[in-house]
């Protein structure tokens, strides 16, 4: 008798569809991409160079890479105390602290940055306070960071709470019941099963971070050299029509992209079993 | 009444609550509050006045009609996307699986401006559908059309790709065996147990294309009533300084998120319904 192959995996019906899942990923991800590097390489080295050795770009690449760095250890110390109290103790409002955590990536990021002009801008209650001790958050670094920290602020916990709630809570119990204090407990049970979903969110977060643009427009203020990031510099520079100076700028982020895909691929190699606990 | 927890001998609950309702605090609760604060002092008129204007009303409708007709596209596009990564093996296919994220990992300002220089009638893609096809794409609605579909692609096909993984082969070898063909097969067996994943898929894509900025505003090209989304509108009354309407078409714009997250959640709360009754 003749087999017969229920997922068969040949004919027609894979052709098409592998055809115009490739045709859709070259027109919109690989054309895009190559595109960048095309343009930005376009009038040679030399002016690639002169424009990504230029000292405004260089100050935007440093803010860029002090704000990520500012959202990943904010995020990752909220992330962890978040998912380990979410998931080892029992108490009323969980539902609600949950909800509150994933608020952020449901917001527009301009409703996001509004948010924080309404917070510490000129017409806040608290203006005068932040004035009087003389902090300047809106228009100012501490606004870029804080604006950034908020679009990325579930992307660690949420890699981690499920890792956590999957393993339960009998290791940490029997450790507790043995003595050991908190740190160690955190120390040399809870954090061997998190790490890999820990770098999997800070790796998610730092994507995010050095490419967010509408939250940290609104609080930037556009002061060149002083705070704008590098998404915020190419924009300034694709405006002044300078486009081989706008896609040199754009062509080191996307080099930080291409690495955080390859990382994010390897992670998930690698971290293989822990990382599958958050399905 | 009941206690606020229940006893763990796990340490460390005072130490972990505190810091993270602190953070979710800074970060999240009091931003939101100064929004709900600063709404409140809104009259009725202002809001009114700032909601209803014809420039507004269009800015509303552009980003409703180019984000549903993208997430529709997505939702096509992803389910064969997902299909095409779950079903066939292929050479390139982890290629295709990493390549769907790049949307997650580059910055939107830099997807944007590529995006825009390749379709504009000069650029490599826009020069050919405007000579063979008669058809702008850089600064249409077409285009705000393409650089949402860039931005929502991964958001279907990540949540479409695990409920496909996780479908017995069981049900389609009965399917078979009961006599129905390949198409029957997709759809009276496969597809209705995608359909939560996809509609899930889709109003995340919606939702995201609403509030969309940073792709968006280079290939829009920001023509008034024809091309403004509503993201801009916000953006250009904070440049004015005008808090009041900012956050009038802000609050407006949430309330659109929230009725497509909600539609969401209710629906998948029927179907989780419905699947436990049965089992």
């Amino acid at each position: 008798m003749k087999e017969v192959v229920i997922r068969k995996n040949s004919g027609p019906l894979k052709a098409f569809c592998i055809a115009s899942s490739a045709l859709f990923l070259i027109l919109f991800m690989a054309t895009p991409l190559a595109y960048i590097l095309y343009v930005a390489l376009r009038q040679g080295v030399k002016a690639y160079w002169t424009s990504i050795s230029d000292p405004y770009a260089v100050k935007a690449a440093v803010l860029t890479l002090e704000t990520t760095i500012w959202a990943i250890v904010v995020n990752s110390i909220f992330g962890i105390v978040s998912a380990w109290c979410v998931t080892k103790y029992a108490f009323h409002g969980k539902k609600l602290i949950s909800a509150l955590i994933d608020l952020p990536v449901a917001v527009s990021p301009i409703i996001a940055g509004l948010v924080f002009i309404l917070t510490f801008g000129r017409q806040s209650w608290l203006y005068p306070y932040l004035e009087k001790a003389g902090i300047q958050i809106v228009f100012a670094t501490p606004g870029v960071v804080l604006a950034t920290i908020f679009v990325t602020f579930p992307f660690i916990s949420r890699e981690l709470i499920p890792v956590l709630s999957a393993q339960g809570t009998d290791e940490e119990e029997a450790a507790a019941l043995m003595g050991a204090k908190t740190w160690t407990i955190f120390r040399n049970v809870t954090l061997p099963h998190i790490k890999w979903a820990l770098l999997y969110g800070v790796i998610l977060c730092a994507a995010r971070a050095m490419g967010e643009f509408g939250a940290v427009s609104v609080l930037s203020g556009h002061l060149r050299g002083k705070t704008n990031t590098l998404p915020l510099y190419v924009e300034l520079l694709y405006q002044g029509y300078d486009f081989t100076g706008a896609f040199a700028a754009s062509s080191i982020l996307v080099i930080c992209a291409v690495l955080i895909l390859i990382l994010r691929v390897w992670l998930e190699k690698k971290g293989g079993k822990d990382l599958d606990l958050r399905k | 009444m009941k206690r606020f927890r229940n006893r763990s001998v796990i340490p460390g609950f005072g130490l972990s609550f505190g810091l993270t309702i602190s953070i979710l605090s800074l970060i999240v609760v009091i931003p939101l509050c100064s929004l709900v604060l600063f709404s409140a002092q809104l009259t009725v008129k202002e809001f009114w006045d700032a909601v209803t204007a014809p420039r507004i009303l269009a800015s509303y409708a552009v980003s409703l009609k180019t984000a549903f007709i993208a997430a529709a596209i997505n939702a096509v596009m992803g389910l064969i996307l997902a299909w095409t990564i779950v079903r066939y093996d292929f050479p390139g296919k982890r290629l295709i699986d990493g390549a769907i994220e790049l949307p997650f990992a580059l910055p939107t300002a830099v997807a944007g401006i590529s995006l825009t220089y390749m379709t504009t009638n000069k650029g490599l893609v826009g020069s050919f559908f405007h000579r063979y096809f008669d058809v702008d794409i850089a600064y249409t609605s077409l285009g705000i059309v393409v650089a949402l579909i860039f931005i929502g692609i991964p958001f279907v096909v990540r949540t479409v790709q695990p409920v496909l993984e996780k479908i017995d082969i069981q049900y389609e070898e009965a399917a078979f065996l009961l006599g129905a063909n390949r198409w029957k097969i997709f759809t009276t067996v496969i597809l209705p147990e995608l359909i939560p994943a996809l509609l899930s898929g889709f109003s995340l894509a919606f939702a995201r294309g609403l509030g969309e900025y940073g792709s968006v505003v280079f290939i829009s090209g920001n023509i008034p009533y024809k091309t403004e989304i509503a993201p801009l509108m916000i953006m250009a009354q904070l440049q004015e300084y005008d808090y009041a309407s900012a956050t009038s078409i802000a609050l407006v714009m949430l309330f659109f998120a929230f009725v497509i997250l909600s539609v969401n959640a209710y629906v998948q709360a029927r179907t989780a319904r419905r699947v436990n009754a049965n089992a």
